[in-house]
């Protein structure tokens, strides 16, 4: 059957996902009818606080948390990190003034370690191996009666690798030290279980799920205390002052519902498609090599990396093409460093400068999959014969 | 981000490729940094009469090569070595200002080759740069090499200060107070 050729294949799921229609839905009325401050008492506000409530049900299922209470909205990932982090250091810091973190989080993460280690902190970085792991053995050596607090994320959305949380939270708590996780990339993607992983604070966001940017919570164990970054009217049990986004928060409820009910399948369909398109790019260019672990890996992705040659040009091309995917390469980043998370696998400058990463969604299909698998040889082609480094004996036609 | 004019010369690079007999050749960049291209010239009655590049990089590298070769074509090798990156990134009706030193290198190679020819003309031996200082590790002690140095960090800024984690190898965060030039 020929391949139809789409004209705009969307691959770039980790950076952005699109809203799905029925959270549209959901939100709608909250931003055209219903207004009322949640925390006021009259009508107006009970129906805004019983939207609040339900959607509050709805993520404390998802992740199923011990009670509703236990999750806390914010405005989205990066707010969850850095309260979970600060929050937990600064309220702790008379238990010690040690943190644990790996070397492949997310820089809202890394970044609030590092501020804090300007403070009275001092923090540890983990490295990982080739593929991606946290090396455990490095946390259990570090660990220590001053260590307060553990940041591992659940997933690699780079290199998708799938860390053990269940293993890291029994070491972790061996030391009464607090498990924070960054779920973003794994929330909707796997399934997360905080009370079976052994997990203290987690951060999820709206967006990963098909729900709208700006809204995410953090998940806070019951007996776990942090210090709010906001103080204020004392919205979210005191933890997070503020209004809430009610229209946000409806969508993110409606979108973790839609998300536990979809995942089995869709977590399926997609990584039989991710299989597919890594074997496809693989199997079609020589020195052509997987970012991250072959198979702890979140169904969304697909990392490739391509040898003498250079990302941005690769996702230039694919582009002109109409399929949008992103790269670890100094060139499309903001400072003209390759990615750390590339880096810290072991890749090499050059190497991490030749990555790209696919990642998939609801709408792909297959048909689309193929056409990328189809596109992507002649692109890496066209690009080795111009560049210097590919070797002079190189035969750039394989198939 | 890239002008029209850009992708143009990045879908259609002009005189791509390499002369094997070249009079002149010029190779700026580094891989580890993401860009590196080469300038091969043939120089006649002293004017260049053939050129062409290899580029590995970024759209605004190939497209920057691309564009030299156009602008070199015909010159003289004084005329060529007038030409600079202000001209090639005006020629391509302007570059991203975050690819204006790092991916504009196509004069440097071009002003190479010139170099590289009268250098050979003249039976001068090319001198290579070469470099004392050495950059360690505070932590593991591992040599980091002068291009590397400055690419294995990345840093954050926080109360003015800049914070670098700066072995790649490592990874271990130490302090270090920078002042942007």
């Amino acid at each position: 059957m020929p391949v139809e050729k789409p004209l705009r294949i969307y691959m770039d799921h980790t950076a952005g996902k699109p809203v799905d229609p029925s959270v549209i839905e959901a939100m709608l009325p909250y931003m055209r009818s219903f207004y009322g401050n949640p925390s006021a008492i009259h009508a107006f506000g009970s129906e805004t606080r019983r939207a609040l409530e339900e959607a509050r049900e709805k993520i404390a299922t998802l992740i199923n948390a011990e009670g509703k209470e236990s999750i806390i909205f914010t405005s989205g990932a990066t707010e969850s990190n850095n309260m979970a982090i600060k929050g937990a250091a600064y309220r702790n810091k008379d238990q010690g003034t040690h943190i644990i973190t790996s070397r492949i989080e997310h820089m809202s993460v890394l970044n609030p370690i590092k501020f804090l280690t300007t403070r009275e902190f001092k923090a540890t970085f983990l490295s990982v191996d080739h593929q991606g792991l946290v090396n455990l053995k490095e946390l259990e050596e570090t660990l220590t009666n001053e260590t307060i607090l553990v940041s591992i994320m659940y997933a690699n959305g780079e290199v998708g690798t799938i860390q053990p949380i269940k293993e890291i939270s029994q070491t972790v708590h061996s030391k009464n030290a607090i498990l924070h996780v960054d779920a973003t990339a794994a929330n909707g993607q796997v399934p997360i279980d905080v009370q079976d992983g052994g997990i203290d604070l987690l951060s999820i966001s709206s967006n990963d799920l098909y729900g709208p940017k700006g809204v995410g919570a953090l998940y806070v164990k019951k007996g776990v205390r942090i210090e709010p970054l906001f103080q204020g009217g004392g919205q979210e049990r005191g933890i997070r002052s503020g209004t809430e986004n009610i229209p946000g928060i409806v969508g993110f409820g409606k979108a973790a519902e839609t998300a536990q009910k979809e995942m089995p399948t869709e977590s399926k369909r997609e990584a039989k498609m991710r299989d597919k398109l890594i074997k496809g790019l693989l199997d079609n260019a020589p020195h052509s090599f997987l970012n991250g672990h072959p198979t702890k890996r979140l169904p969304d992705n697909a990392a490739v990396r391509f040898d003498f040659i250079e990302g941005e040009s690769i996702l230039l091309s694919l582009d002109m093409k109409g399929v949008a995917a992103s790269s670890g390469s100094a060139c499309t980043a903001k400072t003209l460093e390759p990615s750390h998370v590339l880096l810290a696998i072991g890749l090499k400058h050059e190497e991490a400068h030749g990555s790209i990463l696919f990642t998939l969604g609801k709408q792909n299909t297959e048909a689309e999959v193929d056409y990328v698998i189809e596109i992507m040889p002649e692109i890496v082609k066209r690009l080795r014969e111009m560049s210097p480094l590919t070797p002079k004996e190189m035969k750039l036609n394989v198939h | 981000m890239y002008t029209e004019k850009v992708m143009e010369h990045f879908k259609y690079p002009r005189n791509m490729g390499e002369i094997p007999d070249a009079d002149g050749v010029g190779t700026v960049g580094n891989p580890v940094c993401g860009d590196m291209m080469s300038i091969y010239i043939k120089v006649k009655e002293d004017r260049i009469s053939d050129i062409k590049f290899k580029t590995y990089g970024c759209g605004a590298a190939i497209a920057t090569s691309s564009m030299i070769t156009e602008l070199a074509k015909g010159k003289t090798l004084d005329e060529a070595l007038k030409i600079t990156r202000g001209d090639v990134a005006n020629a391509l009706e302007g570059l991203p200002p975050v690819k204006m030193h790092c991916s504009n290198l196509a004069a440097d190679a071009l002003h190479a080759a010139v170099e590289d020819y009268r250098g050979k003309a003249s039976g001068k031996v090319k001198r290579e740069a070469t470099t004392t200082e050495i950059n360690r590790c505070e932590y593991c002690k591992r040599e980091i090499p002068p291009e590397e140095c400055a690419l294995a960090t990345y840093c954050t800024t926080v109360d003015g200060k800049e914070y670098t984690f700066c072995c790649s190898q490592c990874g271990q965060q130490f302090q270090r107070e920078k002042t942007r030039g």
